[in-house]
C-alpha cells in the first residue's frame, strides 16, 4: 500500500507530504513515524507541507498528534512550508497547532532543530 | 416602422447639408473642445454615426434596444469612452448627439408639405436622439467609475508597500484609514512577502492609521497568527495612546502578541531576536 | 438567482472525500475565486465531506455554480441519512466533540464561507448548505 516516505537526516527524520493525503494514509503516517523515531533514536522530525494546497482540521490534528508522540519519545517537531493561503485559512477555522514548532522552509527547520540539538548535548554535557 | 424608414429616407436625402450643418453646430458649441480633439476626427466620428444611425432607422425600430441599434450603440459607446478618457465633460461628450438635433429639425421641416404629419416625426426624431444622448452619458459615467476605481487600486499598492528593513526582518508601514477589505489584501500581500523574502519578524507599524476598529483588529491579529504558523513573528508598533485606549475598550486582546510603541523599539527587538546587533563606530580624533 | 451548471458526487470511502476536494477546487477555479476563497472553501468542504462520511455514515455532494445580477457563487449542499445532530448550536461551538473528533469541523467550516445553513433531525440525517460568493 502507499505510504509517505521517511528520510533520515543525521539524527533527524525529514517527511515531506507532496500528495493530498486520504485519512487512512495520514494515519499511517503518523504511525510509521513514531515507530521510526524509536527505531532510529530521531532527536527531531521536521515535516514540510511546502506542497500542501489544503490543510483541514483533520490534517491539522494528525500534525499536532505527531509533535505530541514524538515529544513522549523526547524529539522535537518542526513544521515547515506553510503556504500563507493555507496559514490564512487555519486561523480561521481556529487551529493553532499548539505545542507545534513552525519555520518557513527546510533550512530554517533544520537549522532549528540543530539549535534544539545544541542546546540538549550542552545540558547534558553539564551534569 | 413606416416613421422610422421615412427618417431614414430624409437624412438618406440630405445628408451632405444635415452633415455639415451638424458639424458646426458642434463645432459653435461654447463647450467644444478644440484642445482634446482634432476637426478631422470629429467629422470622421459623425459621419461614422450618421451611416450607422441611418442603417439602424432603415430597419424600421425606433426603440434602441433592439438588436439593430447595437452598431450604433457600441459606435457611441466607443465615442464615449474615448472622450471620458480624454477629458471631456459629460455635457461636452453628450453634445455630439444633442447638436444633430437642430439640423435634423430644419431638414424635416424644409421638407414638409402642408398636410403632411411632420409633429409625429418631429417628436419621435426628438425622443430618439435624447435616449441616445443619455445613453451616452451612462457609458461617461460608467468610464469614469472604472478610472476611479483602477486608480483607487493603485493608490492602494502605492501606500501599503513592504519594506525589507535588514536580513530577515521586513517592516509593513500602514497608511490610512483601513477598512476591512483592503487590510486583508494587505495582510495577504504581506504573508506573502514573508515567504519571499524569508524573513523572521515582520513589523506592522500603524503610526500612520488614526483609528482602529474591531474588525481591523481581528484581521491584524489574524494576521499574526497566521505568520506564526508559518513560521515568523510579527510585532505591531506605532500604538498611539488614542488607539491604545480604543483597544482596550472593544475588549480586544493583544496579550500575545509583542506591541512597541514606535518603529524604531521594534527594529531594536527585531535585530536582538534575528542575532543582529547595532554598534557605534569609533570616533575619529 | 440562476444555477448555472451543476453536479453531484458521492462520499462513501475517504478517498471520496479527497476527490470532493478535488472537484470544489476545479469549480471554485472556474468561477475565478482567489486562492486564499479557493482554500477557504475547499478546506469547509473538506470539513463537511469527512463528517458526512465519519458521523453521516455516507452520504453526498450537490455542486452548484450560481449567478446573480451582481455576483457569482459556489454553492455546496453536504447530505447524509446518518444520526444526525441533537444540538446544533452546541456542535457549532469550537472544540465541542461527540467523543470521534468532530471538533472544530461545523464551526470552523461556517467561518471559511459566506452563507451557511444546516437542517438535522436525530435519527434522520443532516443536510448542510454552504455558499460562497465572489462580484461579478
Amino acid at each position: 500500500m502507499e505510504r509517505i516516505p521517511i528520510l533520515k537526516m543525521g539524527c533527524f527524520l525529514l517527511v515531506t507530504i507532496q500528495v493530498d493525503m486520504h485519512d487512512e494514509l495520514a494515519l499511517t503516517l503518523q504511525e510509521d513515524l513514531t515507530n521510526r523515531i524509536v527505531k532510529d533514536s530521531a532527536h527531531g522530525v521536521l515535516i514540510d507541507i511546502s506542497s500542501l494546497e489544503i490543510v483541514d482540521s483533520f490534517i491539522g490534528r494528525m500534525i499536532g498528534n505527531i509533535a505530541g508522540m514524538a515529544r513522549m519519545l523526547d524529539a522535537e517537531t518542526v513544521l515547515v512550508g506553510m503556504r500563507p493561503a493555507v496559514a490564512i485559512t487555519l486561523v480561521e477555522l481556529g487551529m493553532s497547532l499548539p505545542g507545534v514548532r513552525t519555520a518557513l522552509n527546510v533550512d530554517k527547520g533544520m537549522a532549528m532543530l540543530e539549535r534544539a540539538q545544541k542546546e540538549r548535548n550542552t545540558s547534558v554535557g553539564s551534569n | 416602422m413606416a416613421q422610422a424608414q421615412a427618417l431614414a429616407q430624409l437624412v438618406r436625402s440630405n445628408e451632405q447639408q444635415i452633415f455639415e450643418q451638424w458639424i458646426s453646430q458642434q463645432m459653435a458649441e461654447v463647450n467644444f473642445r478644440v484642445d482634446l480633439i482634432k476637426e478631422s476626427e470629429l467629422r470622421e466620428q459623425s459621419r461614422e454615426f450618421l451611416r450607422a444611425f441611418t442603417d439602424a432607422l432603415q430597419a424600421g425600430n425606433l426603440q434602441i434596444d433592439a438588436p439593430e441599434w447595437k452598431p450604433t450603440k457600441d459606435l457611441l459607446s466607443d465615442i464615449s469612452r474615448r472622450r471620458a478618457t480624454q477629458g471631456f465633460s459629460p455635457s461636452e461628450t453628450a453634445i455630439f448627439i444633442f447638436s444633430l438635433k437642430q439640423p435634423l429639425f430644419a431638414a424635416l421641416r424644409k421638407s414638409a408639405t402642408p398636410g403632411q404629419a411632420w409633429d409625429d416625426h418631429i417628436w419621435e426624431a426628438s425622443r430618439l436622439l435624447d435616449t441616445l444622448g443619455l445613453y451616452t452619458t451612462e457609458i461617461h459615467q460608467q468610464t469614469r467609475e472604472s478610472v476611479i476605481f483602477r486608480q483607487q487600486e493603485e493608490l492602494l499598492e502605492l501606500s501599503t508597500p513592504v519594506v525589507r528593513l535588514w536580513d530577515n526582518i521586513l517592516a509593513l508601514p500602514l497608511i490610512g484609514t483601513l477598512d476591512s477589505e483592503r487590510t486583508q489584501v494587505v495582510m495577504e500581500n504581506l504573508l506573502e512577502k514573508i515567504v519571499e523574502t524569508e524573513a523572521l519578524i515582520a513589523i506592522i507599524d500603524i503610526t500612520g492609521v488614526p483609528t482602529v476598529d474591531t474588525l481591523v483588529a481581528q484581521h491584524l491579529l489574524k494576521t499574526v497568527a497566521a505568520a506564526r504558523l508559518m513560521g515568523a513573528d510579527c510585532i505591531i508598533s506605532g500604538i498611539r495612546p488614542q488607539i491604545a485606549q480604543t483597544i482596550i475598550h472593544l475588549g480586544i486582546d493583544l496579550s500575545q502578541v509583542i506591541t512597541k510603541a514606535t518603529l524604531a523599539d521594534a527594529f531594536a527587538v527585531a535585530l536582538q531576536r534575528t542575532g543582529a546587533m547595532v554598534a557605534r563606530a569609533a570616533v575619529k580624533s | 438567482m440562476e444555477v448555472i451548471k451543476e453536479a453531484s458526487a458521492p462520499i462513501r470511502s475517504s478517498s471520496d472525500v479527497v476527490k470532493v476536494r478535488q472537484l470544489v477546487r476545479e469549480w471554485a477555479l472556474t468561477l475565478g475565486f482567489s486562492l486564499v476563497e479557493q482554500t477557504k472553501i475547499v478546506t469547509a468542504a473538506s470539513e463537511l465531506a469527512r463528517n458526512a462520511y465519519e458521523h453521516g455514515g455516507g452520504g453526498s455532494v450537490r455542486v452548484e455554480s450560481l449567478n446573480n445580477a451582481s455576483r457569482h457563487g459556489l454553492r455546496l449542499t453536504f447530505a447524509d441519512n446518518g444520526p444526525g445532530i441533537a444540538d446544533v448550536e452546541q456542535a457549532l461551538k469550537d472544540g465541542f466533540s461527540t467523543g470521534s473528533g468532530m471538533g472544530l469541523g461545523l464551526g470552523g467550516a461556517r467561518r471559511l464561507v459566506n452563507d451557511f445553513s444546516i437542517n438535522s433531525t436525530p435519527g434522520q440525517g443532516t443536510r448542510i448548505t454552504i455558499v460562497r460568493w465572489r462580484p461579478s
